[in-house]
């Protein structure tokens, strides 16, 4: 009976610390600890009602719906951020500036030169295409600027975090369009008769393209060998320019989708404030994975994760009416806990002293 | 020296892409070709009261991109200091301090008859406004005051945030309610709108028992902010019959909101929704009856110099250094399509 019962024990405690161990376990723990943390405080926090809107249709509402909701954009940038910082070792700190544009340019291909147009100038599908192209290119040109003139990233993408904004000012001649078809605002809202806001669709799709593209080709193999060391991956075949090129030009159509939905969500633009300070939480995003923010390997599901937790996070400290005074500083508390925690030198020297912990007798001994 | 080319084209794209991408932020000056018609046509055939001569002005302004206030600004003061009206007027656009101090130098040195400023920051204009005096130069502040000697200027011309504020929450006190339950949503902490209209709110819900702070938190002019933190309050189940949003964009956010979750807003609803600038959108919301109320926040200063300048012309000292203006707040029910078309931004 103690013969078969001690390795079941063994068993589960080595599951435990394999969990643990790894990557994942920071976003998902996180999460956890805010479930149970609203749970307690106030269980109404997971309520999901059906309602109607004041158009009529049906919508569903709570927290978790309008947590969902928001972080779509988050979500879909962390996908493209975790690719750039696994292959280029560090950020691109202008996806907001370039959403900016982004929406800017769908306004634009949508109004024309008219600021308020009373129909629609070019389908919706072609600006969604432009706005692909468009901000591909700027996310080519940050990249390239990394991957071949060997800037640093930050200081690269630098020069759009700076003129990006006003490049989008520019591109509608400083005018505020504002598109009054209902069709545009179904991509940032809800589609009628699905209750389920759309960019959640949107962002799930998102998730299922990157799934399969790290499936099915090298995208992801590539990315990590870059990352890690781009000598040895040069001379494995690979030019490593290439790679944290293409890493840029997928970040720019990440920024695309986002800016997408941005615009969609209001049907115009504030080309101050849209998407403002979105790149620090989608760093932040990558960081909460566990990812290691000096490139290499990469856990795509836990940068996404990591997306969600800081909505949820956003969101409860909305609930709890912090002082909007010290709302930064809750946040940057709880931020500061999290990443210290999912830090890979913290995690080894938490593993170490676990060790420690459970394979000095002597301490045991005390325990028992 | 491979680091060093490397930074160098780092550089020259910097550059060169600042230069294409922001060409409002450079302190570029541009002279209209106001010369040509002075001295050869009088330009009295076209305006007979304009004077012969031209009075030189010098107009430092934020860069017009800036928001819809200071496009709004900046076209008034295209349009106002003009040849017709006897100026010869020249714009310098910057969002940073020394650029405008830089642009201020250069005014002087072209020997502008009044340098007209809207500074970007406080601080640092002591010395250039000394060299302006010096000179024999008039400075005329507008929009923004600085920390600087009141000798050093002629006048200035500001908004009251504070009053702008005040004649909201009066508007909204004379609604005669039974209870007042406020979501109120905060502009960027700590910039003088919106000190200036949380003043006045705060104040009220202090001092009465009826009206009540449901949640007051800063979205930072961000209509999506304001959205979710709106959103965070319906999903709690709480009362509320009073949006108080600190520009028009947030007030925009709010609604989306509650129109997402069929609360009836506006003329007759069950919320009260206010805004503020007095954006042309905006007031047409309030034509339609979607909002309540809406604050201006005047960006029309150029009359106002226009008669100082006029004024010291003909030799009279403006009777007060600091003008504020007239800020109206407008109520969806008496509101007009007039009101849209003129004081719409």
């Amino acid at each position: 009976m103690t013969q078969t019962k001690t390795p079941l024990h063994q068993k589960t405690g080595s599951a435990l610390k394999a969990l643990v161990r790894k990557q994942i376990f920071i976003p998902l723990a996180a999460l956890l600890i805010l479930v149970v943390f609203n749970l307690i405080a106030d269980p109404s926090f997971f309520a999901i009602e059906l309602g109607y809107s004041a158009a009529g249709d049906p919508v569903l509402s709570g927290y978790l719906i309008t947590i969902l909701d928001n972080a779509s954009e988050l979500a879909i940038l962390a996908i493209g951020m975790t690719l750039v910082t696994a292959a280029s070792g560090g950020q691109d700190i202008s996806v907001g500036a370039t959403i900016a544009i982004a929406g800017s340019v769908v306004l634009r291909v949508l109004c024309g030169t008219e600021s308020r147009p009373e129909m629609l100038q070019a389908p919706i599908w072609v600006a969604f295409l432009v706005c692909c192209v468009v901000s591909m290119l700027f996310g080519a040109f940050n990249g390239t600027l990394v991957a071949y003139f060997k800037i640093q990233p930050m200081v690269a993408t630098l020069i759009m975090f700076t003129a990006g904004r006003s490049i989008a000012a520019w591109i509608n001649n400083n005018e505020l369009p504002i598109i009054s078809d209902a069709v545009f605002g179904y991509f940032g809202n809800f589609i009628p008769g699905i209750p389920i806001p759309t960019p959640v669709f949107i962002a799930v799709a998102c998730m299922i393209l990157i799934a399969l593209a790290l499936k099915f080709t090298t995208l992801g193999l590539y990315t990590q060998a870059v990352g890690i060391n781009p000598h040895a991956s040069r001379l494995n075949g690979m030019d490593p320019a290439v790679v944290k090129l293409v890493t840029y030009v997928i970040l720019g159509l990440c920024v695309a989708v986002a800016g997408f939905i941005k615009v969609s969500r209001f049907s115009s633009i504030n080309y101050s404030v849209v998407a403002k300070d979105i790149e620090m939480d989608a760093i932040l995003a990558v960081a909460l994975g566990g990812n290691a923010l000096s490139g290499g390997k990469f856990n795509m599901t836990a940068s996404i994760l990591g997306a969600y937790v800081i909505q949820f996070l956003t969101t409860t400290l909305y609930k709890f009416n912090v002082v909007s005074s010290a709302l930064p500083a809750y946040k940057a508390v709880v931020v500061i806990i999290l990443v210290v925690l999912s830090a890979p030198v913290f995690r080894e020297k938490m593993a170490a002293a676990w060790k420690e912990l459970t394979h000095n007798p002597k301490i045991k001994k005390e325990a028992a | 020296m491979k680091k060093l080319i490397a930074m160098l084209l780092a550089l020259m794209l910097v550059m060169s892409l600042a230069a294409c991408g922001a060409p409002a932020a450079a302190p570029a000056t541009e002279a209209p070709k106001a010369d040509a018609p002075a001295t050869e046509a009088p330009a009295a055939t076209e305006a007979p009261e304009a004077p012969a001569e031209l009075i030189k002005v010098g107009i430092i302004n934020n860069d017009p991109n800036e928001s819809g206030y200071r496009t709004a600004n900046d076209r008034d003061m295209k349009n106002t200091f003009t040849a017709e009206n006897g100026y010869e007027a020249s714009f310098a656009y910057s969002l940073k301090n020394d650029e405008q101090i830089a642009a201020a130098q250069k005014f002087i040195q072209d020997e502008v008859d009044y340098l007209l400023l809207s500074a970007a920051g406080t601080s640092g204009w002591d010395s250039v406004l000394r060299d302006a005096q010096d000179a024999g130069i008039q400075v005329i502040l507008f929009d923004r005051t600085i920390d600087a000697d009141e000798s050093l200027y002629v006048a200035s011309i500001v908004s009251d945030m504070a009053k702008e504020g005040q004649t909201a929450v009066d508007w909204l006190a004379s609604q005669n309610k039974d209870v007042y339950n406020v979501i109120h949503i905060q502009g960027v902490m700590g910039s003088a709108a919106q000190i200036g209209r949380t003043g006045a709110l705060d104040e009220m819900v202090a001092a009465n028992d009826n009206w009540n702070m449901v949640t007051q938190q800063t979205a930072e002019w961000n209509a999506e902010t304001a959205q979710q933190i709106v959103q965070a309050v319906i999903d709690s189940g709480k009362e509320f019959n009073v949006i108080y949003a600190e520009n028009d964009d947030m007030a925009k956010g709010a609604v989306a909101a509650l129109d997402k979750a069929n609360i009836s807003h506006g003329v007759d609803g069950d919320v009260i929704v206010m805004g503020f600038d007095c954006n042309k959108w905006a007031l047409e919301e309030l034509l339609a009856g979607n909002w309540n109320y809406d604050g201006q926040c005047n960006p029309f200063q150029a009359s106002y110099i226009h008669d100082i300048i006029m004024g010291l012309e003909a030799g009279n000292a403006p009777a007060e250094k600091v003008v504020v203006m007239d800020e109206k707040g407008f109520d969806a029910s008496t509101i007009t399509q007039e009101d849209v078309d003129n004081y719409g931004i």
